[in-house]
């Protein structure tokens, strides 16, 4: 390797308030390369992303493109430079249509529609309003906008997370052409199928600094996890699921019974049952009514028609604090929904408490003190910046907003993919808290847009397909292959279908099962 | 605090100092008031005196409890235009009142104005969804309207102020203003219910992210009509409170203290954007806005000068103070 690095960023440091974000990051990525950027929670991913593209100010470093020290000061700077960032959240205005929003960055109109077909989107229509856009489709209009103006250097933070299967396909590919067209992609993910199957070398940060930089070979896997955490660490599933006994055992009514519920025509005909003690996974692909199921038994948004009964008796909910009465608390998918940013951990933890009128008198504080650090201890939040959860790194955020309803102990948990671009570490956690509950005797149920989570964690898996429940599988059945092939809404055990699956998804199976 | 962030590292004494303020956002505050009292004590020796900080203190209250109305509803996201009317309102009727009714049903007549405003303010915000500044700048223009028309209906029976409230707008004790016998209280109730209460909890919360709050099963308009009550009652006890320091029913008695009380919850650090401030700091807000009001008069400069000086003040202590306390 005597190519001299496309970018090269050394001793990069950045501090929030007391709290170091940065210690001493670097970073060097070569012409022509897919360069993976991984780290636990907090490890200082994002902040290095939006230092090298000018969103905020490094306190110290070095950054040098193509051998030019350069001073990167804001957005325009580092465009200018040749580096182009895709964040986690989408950039578009949501007010503007597509097309006002890519004159507002001047970006070519063309160039954009290819992309916008290369990655799977034929039918776009760039005059519709970005607010109305699916966030899937969002994130790939955010990346087609990114390539469309060539950039030198990508920068992919989670781009394939809350992405359907079909799509983070079509990205994975682009990606890998980027780098194969001599272009270089900085891309930041927690998934090792993807890593391994797209990028060259790893960069490893840990607590701010750099711990390491890997080429990517098989069986890298392990040395990435370890350096990432600082400890050797065993990858084990998640315990026996002693609660499955429970689940019978307890028998009875069911705690939860949703039958023909129907909403618009985004759910049709939804029937199931969630018993006490157990776990229900629900799969499907982006957009297939989930969002409704989740926000009408959360008592979001009323349903249209069918039933909702609780623990036998039937309810009605107008407003969530129906449904927290009846002791069912909902997790959303997206941590700004849930949280009060500038508020500190304690606060946000306790934000149920007060929430009836009759609880608007003075807190007692000593008793609430107790109930908060047992939550925060039970779920090993990391509380060094709780003064404002905004600090907090996206994992530990995650935490706070389940660890509301622990402390406020509710009954049933309503799980929106809790485990959305946050660490190995951490997600191993929450599934041994989801497992710990259903063990308690409580309910949960879990929207996971990743396959192998519902092995993981649920005992009984649903799947959603346009609105409608098309299969129901015991969790030993539910192997990927299978929950693929139902969430596509194929019949189960037709398999001439095959050929149909491979199309869509080629090899993908083969892979996520190495 | 783990190793991380507490790792020895240099740091300026700027950076030090600008953190030390972030903390403890009313230090620069009251050095900030501190300087304006010597600016002040430079330009006219002697003047500090134990008579001019009783004065000071007397006219700051009224504001700083209209202030008070601004951080509550700001901290929502929200603000109140409307109690600058509700303290004339009251003010107007209990002057008015007092000819001929016993004081305390002079006093509910007073405030029954003050709640049916805020009960419309509330209900407009929390359940119909009209901005705040537009909600609160309907109904002072109504409450205006009103009492026009009830001035013509009292215009035989003349006006008097109650000797209890002159008392308390102006009367001394020791050299103390009254009105703190007011103003303490409602100072002390305001700061804990921000800090320890579940009300103001879901004030903060209800700023910083309507959509959690709701989903953590806050329901919205119970939270405003609350709110906008509450400070529509401080309002209108304002206003009685006023009258006995100003001694002249006016029909715009109060309203000159609108915009000062929004400055002072802003210099105060109040973000108008909601979840952020508190009230301690809209006191020192209040006071120094009333000394520069000082400061300005004896700089003898004409009306419209003093106006142009103290515009840009505010925008200036404003700004620089953002600057200190918000650490990035």
């Amino acid at each position: 390797m005597t190519t001299n690095p496309l970018l090269d960023a050394t001793g990069v440091t950045k501090n929030y308030g007391a709290v170091a974000a940065l210690r001493n990051a670097s970073l060097s990525v070569l012409p022509g390369e897919v360069h993976a950027l991984m780290g636990a929670n907090g490890a200082g991913k994002s902040t290095l992303v939006k230092i090298l593209t000018g969103a905020i100010k490094a306190d110290a470093g070095r950054i040098l493109i193509r051998g030019q020290q350069l001073d990167v000061r804001s957005p325009a700077d580092a465009r200018r430079a040749g580096m182009l960032p895709v964040y986690q959240e989408p950039a578009l205005i949501p007010d503007l249509d597509v097309l006002s929003n890519l004159r507002l960055t001047g970006t070519p109109v063309e160039p954009f529609r290819a992309w916008v077909r290369e990655l799977g989107i034929p039918d776009l229509d760039i005059r519709e309003t970005a607010r109305h856009i699916p966030l899937a489709i969002l994130r790939v209009l955010d990346l087609a906008r990114a390539l469309a103006v060539e950039p030198d250097v990508l920068l992919l933070d989670e781009m394939t997370a809350a992405l359907p299967a079909n799509l983070a396909e079509k990205v994975l590919e682009v990606v890998r052409r980027q780098g194969d067209a001599g272009r270089s992609v900085i891309f930041i993910s927690h998934r090792f199928v993807e890593i391994s199957a797209l990028c060259d070398r790893a960069t490893v940060l840990r607590d701010g600094a750099t711990v390491g930089v890997v080429d990517i070979e098989p069986g890298i896997e392990e040395r990435i996890v370890e350096m990432m955490l600082g400890i050797r660490i065993e990858k084990t599933l998640v315990a026996a699921r002693a609660a499955n006994e429970v689940a019978v055992a307890g028998g009875g009514r069911p705690r939860l019974s949703v039958r023909n519920l129907q909403l618009g025509t985004k759910l049709n005909d939804v029937s199931f049952d969630l018993a006490n003690g157990e776990v229900v996974g629900v799969f499907a692909l982006e957009g297939q009514g989930q969002d409704e199921l989740f926000a009408a038994l959360a008592g979001s948004i009323r349903p249209t028609g069918g039933t909702i009964d609780v623990d036998g008796s039937p309810v009605k909910f107008s407003h969530p604090s129906d449904a927290i009465q009846a002791g069912i608390a909902y997790v959303p998918g997206d941590r700004a929904e849930a949280l009060a940013m500038q508020r500190s951990v304690r606060e946000n933890i306790a934000l149920p408490f007060s929430a009836a009128p009759r609880k608007w008198g003075p807190i007692r504080m000593r008793r609430e003190q107790v109930v908060v650090s047992g939550a925060i201890g039970r779920l090993q939040i990391d509380t060094r910046a709780q003064g404002e959860v905004q600090r907090l790194s996206g994992g530990n955020q995650q935490k706070v907003t389940i660890a509301r309803w622990i402390a406020a102990n509710a009954r049933t948990i309503l799980c929106f993919d809790p485990t959305r671009g946050i660490d190995v570490g951490t997600k191993q956690e929450i599934y041994k808290l989801l497992r710990e509950l259903a063990g308690q005797g409580k309910s949960v149920l879990f929207y996971t847009s990743e396959m192998e989570e519902v092995q993981r964690v649920c005992d009984r898996v649903i799947v959603i397909f346009g609105g409608r429940i098309v299969d129901t599988f015991p969790v030993e059945e539910a192997d990927e292959a299978a929950l693929m092939r139902a969430a596509y809404g194929l019949p189960r055990g037709a398999k001439a279908d095959v050929g149909i699956l491979a199309e869509v998804k080629p090899g993908s199976s083969a892979e996520a099962a190495s | 605090m783990t190793d991380i962030a507490t790792m020895p590292r240099p740091v300026s004494f700027g950076r030090r100092l600008k953190r030390f303020m972030a903390d403890r956002p009313l230090i620069p505050l009251i050095i900030l008031l501190i300087i304006l009292v010597v600016i002040l004590q430079i330009l006219r020796p002697g003047i500090l005196n134990e008579r001019w900080i009783a004065n000071t203190a007397k006219f700051a209250i009224p504001l700083a409890i209209l202030a008070g109305c601004q951080t509550m509803t700001m901290l929502t996201g929200g603000i109140d235009l409307s109690v600058g009317t509700v303290a004339t309102m009251s003010a107007f009727i209990m002057a008015t009142q007092i000819v001929n009714q016993d004081p305390a049903v002079a006093f509910l007549l007073a405030m029954l104005p003050a709640v049916l405003i805020g009960l419309i303010n509330g209900i407009g915000v929390g359940v119909f969804r009209v901005h705040p500044l537009i909600m609160t700048l309907g109904t002072s223009l109504i409450g205006t309207g009103f009492l026009q028309v009830y001035q013509r209906t009292v215009i035989a029976s003349g006006a008097r102020i109650p000797d209890f409230l002159n008392w308390l707008g102006t009367g001394l004790t020791y050299g103390f203003p009254n009105a703190l016998l007011l103003f303490v209280p409602v100072a002390v109730l305001i700061v804990f219910m921000l800090n320890r209460t579940g009300f103001g909890r879901l004030l903060y919360a209800v700023g910083d992210n309507e959509r959690a709050a709701r989903l953590s099963g806050v329901r919205y308009w119970q939270v405003i009509t609350a709110l906008y009550v509450l400070s529509s009652l401080l309002a209108g006890i304002t206003g009685l409170l006023y009258i006995g320091l100003i001694k002249a029913p006016s029909l715009s008695l109060a309203e000159p203290l609108v915009l000062p009380s929004v400055a002072a919850a802003v210099i105060g650090g109040t973000s108008i954007f909601g979840g952020r401030g508190g009230y301690t700091g809209t006191i020192v807000g209040a006071l120094i806005l009333t000394v520069l009001t000082t400061l300005l008069t004896i700089l003898q400069m004409p009306e419209g000068g003093r106006r142009i000086l103290f515009g840009f003040i505010v925008l200036f202590v404003t700004a620089a103070y953002l600057r200190i306390i918000e650490d990035r």
